[in-house]
């Protein structure tokens, strides 16, 4: 265990490339997310049916083949990026299907009179994005952006396989280097739940804060009310 | 470089056998998912609130971290333990035990989607525990469910390829192989991506049937 320990340098590189890919990633997948996802709300046919190909095409795919096949594949059609940057545009272009699909559903969630008012104070289409049904459908948004960004961190792992020295290629080399099996994986193991927690304590502040700007709460987890209401005594 | 019809047809036997292995480790994982989340879901509702919360943070961690950490976990560090598996078995059942922290949320809620009424009305009937849980309550909460359960099983197809990590031979890694053995990665990977998104999109347009199906009842 104290060999495993000792180099906590490496680990702690390791874990740190794991955060940079997962930010960089969930980033790109952010924006694309959001543009496709806009694209499926809008009148037009044919801008759904884009929305719709991405979609269906990248969630359809898993990662770890997206990313093996931008890294052994493409590079044989002329096109080469650096590890990294072929890292996060795999993990990127996956998951920014899934929150596509999230950011589709949580805009169309929001109630129509919403819309329909925005339009007979005559705002144009880009404020009534801006200013009415994005702010609701951000709050709606979050929860499930929430668990996408554990799984994007999650799928980060899979970079070690084709030789990005992320935290599971740290423990390999450690793990190679001085034998202790257990003791390397149980390290890294706990690491990444550390790392999961904390971006879970991100994305719960985020979800607070939307709820302040919108003034409201939001029923996210319905325990704790149902607690207060068995506590309150009749006067 | 162009792309090689030939040699694409020549791998694909390659990778039509890789399938069949990314097939089976789907069937038998997801099945091992089914059995163990219901098991999670029931200890979740034990009134002992140690076993509670013992079984919540164990869920917990297995469903925050990698399935990849978990699958070498599971073929590196048990041997040591005096558990030896197979590659496959290994892989089998590493996404059987991640999958089944989700699918214990899915049942979870579908148990708590029973009404009250179900609950009352077994005890004002005096049934037995278990014939409470197998007569009454599972086929309730299963039905609703069900839409939600083929979701997972799409998305544990999806992460086979993970088990390239610990040697096992299955769609991607015999692309791979087919790649490395010619120094052609091209075709084999981008057939191999072809076939994901073949049996992907396939299966959610039959899980979009199966919802219709349950919706309407």
């Amino acid at each position: 265990m104290s060999e495993v320990l000792n180099s906590y340098p490496q680990l702690l590189r390791g874990a740190w490339l794991t955060i940079q890919i997962t930010l960089y990633a969930a980033a790109f997948a952010l924006v694309l997310a959001m543009v496709f996802g806009l694209l499926g709300t809008a009148r037009s046919r044919l801008l759904r049916a884009v929305n719709r190909v991405y979609v269906e095409f990248f969630r359809g795919i898993a990662a770890l083949v997206l990313l093996y096949w931008f890294f052994y594949a493409l590079p044989l059609l002329g096109l080469r990026f650096t590890p990294l940057a072929a890292a996060v545009l795999a993990i990127g272009l996956n998951y920014g299907a899934y929150g596509a699909e999230v950011v589709r559903g949580s805009v169309n969630a929001v109630p129509r009179a919403q819309w329909e008012a925005a339009c007979a104070i005559n705002f144009t289409p880009l404020q009534r994005l801006r200013r009415v049904l994005l702010p609701q459908a951000f709050a709606l948004m979050l929860p499930p952006f929430g668990n996408l960004f554990i799984e994007l961190m999650k799928a980060t792992a899979g970079v070690s396989l084709v030789g990005i020295a992320d935290l599971t290629f740290r423990a390999k080399q450690i793990q190679a280097s001085t034998g202790q099996t257990a003791a390397t994986f149980v390290v890294i193991l706990v690491m990444y739940f550390v790392i999961a927690q904390a971006l879970q304590v991100l994305v719960r502040l985020a979800e607070r804060r939307s709820d302040r700007v919108l003034g409201r709460r939001l029923p996210t987890r319905p325990a704790p009310i149902a607690a207060t209401t068995g506590e309150v005594v009749s006067p | 470089m162009n792309w090689d019809w030939h040699y694409s047809g020549q791998v694909i036997p390659d990778l039509l056998d890789g399938l069949r292995v990314t097939i089976i480790a789907t069937i038998f994982g997801y099945l091992i998912a089914l059995v163990l989340g219901l098991v999670w879901a029931l200890l979740r509702r034990s009134p002992s609130r140690v076993l509670n919360q013992a079984v919540r943070w164990v869920t917990e961690f297995i469903r925050s971290t990698p399935l990849l950490v978990q699958l070498f976990f599971i073929f590196y560090v048990l041997p040591a333990w005096g558990v030896t598996l197979g590659a496959l078995t290994a892989g089998i059942v590493g996404l059987g035990v991640h999958y089944s922290t989700y699918t214990a949320e899915v049942y979870r809620a579908g148990i708590d989607d029973v009404p009250r009424g179900q609950w009352e009305a077994s005890r004002a009937l005096n049934l037995p525990r278990r014939r409470v849980w197998f007569a009454v309550i599972l086929p309730q909460a299963v039905r609703r469910i069900i839409p939600t359960l083929g979701n997972y099983l799409i998305a544990l197809f999806k992460d086979t390829p993970f088990l390239l990590g610990i040697t096992v031979v299955e769609l991607l890694g015999s692309a791979y192989d087919a790649g490395a053995h010619s120094l052609k990665y091209l075709e084999p990977i981008t057939v191999a991506g072809l076939f994901f998104i073949a049996v992907s999109v396939v299966s959610s347009l039959a899980l979009r049937r199966l919802e219709h199906r349950y919706a309407t009842n």
